[in-house]
């Protein structure tokens, strides 16, 4: 498809049409971001002496190095469980009728017509000691004791995919249902079998939705702090409350502001990673 | 080697589809195709070719009938396992696969080796005259390109049946000719026994051995381009299948062969009974193209008055309005200087033969 020259053209003559959403970012959004890099870059919380003395604790400290770690891993894990549960979902619903497909739909937006605190809350009614799960299987005579399920990386992890799920599942759908389903066919006329149509037709040619998805999904999980305070406990530090803690508690907001900086530039350091490919694989599917 | 074997017949017996929604969009339909045969099939949209192609290839499962190809019932058994060539009105080349990957695609489903791939692959394309794209993207090459490609990939699992849905449609007019004249040397080469689907009558006309006309899922005739064109067995055929005049009129007598019918336009014509015996009495249409009219200079044939002349090239077609006020169009071979008739001038017409005037029962 001619999308690149005909996007082109569209912005040379929409510049003007940006002019109101460039201001509102330059004023909330530049503006404090450079203000966070210059409190950054001041060594004592009266922000008065200049120096990378943040940066170089942050990167020194094996604590906050940890903090960082398992908040990248745990975007890594929720984003992996909501590929693998998503895919299926909208595999399914390019194959199901018009009935089925407006119940999936509705299935899958459903956790974004709540709010957030709702769902986290209705977790951790489900994760609980005396949970939903716990109590289903210690009255089956599974297990004895209840497991512990909240305040555990299992728990948040599995939270935040429910939660996120939307982010993956909508690009998916998109990807797949603009794959022609005359190729299926045609794989399957040259004798391929489910499985390789699959794998050598269906799944490099939704990559640029499976791409997609997994960045709204890393970006959104990483900084959930709501579910991640909230199902993670006191137990489990993750740098958005790790932020919140050393700004807000502790007023050391030089430090806080360096830890926003090294977050995002990790993120983006990610995000990054996932459009290369993206950009990569969209070599294919331009047809 | 497919391109030295006869090709399998295929049988379609008495093949019936309704789909979900409840739509009957194939009833009853039968075919006998012999190993190696062109056939075309012929249809308004919407008539049921493209259904009837995907019950065979084994992608929509027939409500009642079987197909059998070969000597097999092929009903129970999924695509992959038809070894049924397809090609796609849109080509449906994988987008993501070079031209040699997308030639190949089918070989590497059936476990075949690298090298050999590469070779049938070249050798493939070759064949249908691409040999230095192997290694392009599909959206690299124009339409022509691409549909060549998919055939050479249909081509290259060795099927015992080919299907084609509107090969050429979207192809400009001087490259359809190119490649009907390309898919019939491929088929004759090859033996493969060929379904092209068209609503293209001149395509169906020129590349079949035989015609099978649809409409509305029903088969209205199966038989040899000179049948269907010549001798239509429905008033559908004689009139989807070139242009044709159609005039109403009342049986004066009839017997097998021959009916003498009074046309509403205010004469009595001789015509042949398409579709079995008539009844005397009876309302009937008569076809009759207008390249079998004549202008006459006694009394015989039907009265009217020119409208418009149009001279087409090589031939000229007037317009004549009859008594009964319908339209009739008379077109003649351009011979020196053949002369336009002014419009509002007088004239007389008649069927150059009788065998040429075909009547049919009016239904109603
Ligand atoms: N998936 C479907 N569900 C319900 N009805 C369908 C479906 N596909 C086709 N039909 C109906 O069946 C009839 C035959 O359709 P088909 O696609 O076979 O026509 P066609 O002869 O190939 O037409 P065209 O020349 O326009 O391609 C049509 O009336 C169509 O509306
Ligand atoms: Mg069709």
């Amino acid at each position: 498809m001619g999308a690149a020259p005909a996007s082109r053209d569209v912005t040379s003559y929409g510049m003007g049409l940006a002019v109101p959403l460039a201001l509102f970012f330059l004023v909330f959004f530049v503006a404090p971001l450079l203000q966070l890099l210059w409190l950054s870059l001041h060594n004592d919380t009266a922000a008065l002496h200049w120096g990378l003395g943040q940066y170089l604790h942050f990167l020194t400290d094996p604590f906050s190095l940890s903090v960082l770690g398992s908040t990248l891993l745990l975007g890594a894990e929720v984003t992996a469980v909501c590929l693998v549960l998503g895919f299926p979902i909208a595999w399914l619903y390019q194959r199901v009728g018009p009935r089925l497909q407006t119940i999936i739909i509705l299935i899958v937006l459903l956790p974004l017509l709540t709010s957030v605190v709702v769902r986290t809350f209705a977790w951790i009614v489900i994760l609980g000691r005396q949970g939903i799960i716990n109590a289903t299987l210690q009255s089956l005579g599974i297990i004895n004791t209840p497991l512990k399920l909240l305040y555990t990386q299992f728990g948040v992890v599995i939270a935040l995919a429910q939660v996120q799920m939307p982010l993956m599942t909508l690009p998916l759908i998109t990807a797949l249902s603009r794959i022609d389903s005359n190729l299926d066919d045609a794989s399957c006329s040259l004798g391929a079998g489910s499985w390789r149509t699959f794998f050598k037709i269906v799944l490099p040619l939704s990559l640029p939705g499976v791409i997609a998805g997994c960045t709204l999904t890393y970006a959104a999980a990483i900084t959930a702090f709501i579910t991640q305070s909230l199902i993670g406990g006191g137990q489990m530090l993750f740098m958005p409350m790790y932020l919140y803690q050393q700004a807000s508690t502790l007023q050391n907001w030089p430090f806080a502001s360096a830890i926003s900086i090294i977050f995002l530039l990790a993120v983006l350091a990610v995000v990054s990673v996932f459009t290369t490919l993206g950009r990569m694989s969209r070599g294919y599917g331009g047809a | 080697m497919a391109e030295a074997q006869g090709g399998r017949s295929l049988v379609v017996d008495a093949v019936t589809h309704r789909y979900p929604s409840g739509a009957l969009a194939v009833e009853n339909i039968n075919l006998d195709i012999k190993g190696g045969e062109i056939i075309a099939l012929l249809g308004p949209s919407g008539c049921g070719k493209t259904t009837l192609l995907r019950i065979i290839a084994g992608f929509i499962a027939q409500t009642q009938g079987r197909i059998i190809i070969g000597d097999d019932i092929v009903d129970t058994l999924p695509p992959n396992r038809r070894a049924v060539g397809i090609v796609f009105q849109n080509y449906a080349l994988f987008p993501h696969l070079s031209i040699s990957e997308n030639v190949a695609y089918g070989l590497a489903a059936r476990g075949i080796d690298k090298a050999t791939r590469q070779r049938e692959a070249q050798r493939l394309l070759d064949l249908v005259q691409l040999p230095t794209m192997s290694e392009r993207l599909p959206r690299q090459l124009s339409g022509g390109q691409q549909q060549r490609v998919a055939l050479a990939r249909a081509l290259a699992i060795k099927p015992s049946i080919l299907l084609l849905d509107e090969p050429f449609a979207a192809l400009d007019k001087n490259l359809r000719l190119d490649m009907q004249i390309e898919v019939k040397r491929l088929q004759r080469v090859s033996g493969i026994t060929t379904l092209i689907v068209t609503h293209d009558q001149e395509e169906a006309l020129s590349m079949a051995d035989r015609v099978a006309v649809l409409s509305q899922g029903k088969l209205e005739q199966f038989g040899s381009p000179s049948d269907v064109y010549d001798r239509p067995q429905t008033l559908f055929v004689n009139t989807f299948v070139g242009a044709s005049n159609r005039m109403p009129g009342v049986v004066v007598s009839a017997d097998r062969t021959a009916a003498k019918v009074r046309l509403d336009a205010g004469a009595e014509i001789i015509a042949r009974p398409a579709s079995g015996a008539l009844t005397e009495g009876g309302r009937v249409t008569v076809c009759i193209r207008p390249e079998h009219l004549q202008f006459v200079g006694d009394e015989t044939g039907f009265a009217g008055v020119v409208g418009m002349s149009l001279p087409l090239g090589a031939t000229v077609v007037h317009e004549v309005t009859t008594a009964d006020g319908s339209g009739v169009k008379i077109s003649q071979a351009r011979i020196g200087e053949t002369r336009t008739l002014e419009s509002g001038a007088a004239v007389r017409l008649a069927p150059l033969a009788p065998s040429l005037a075909n009547a049919f029962p009016t239904t109603l």
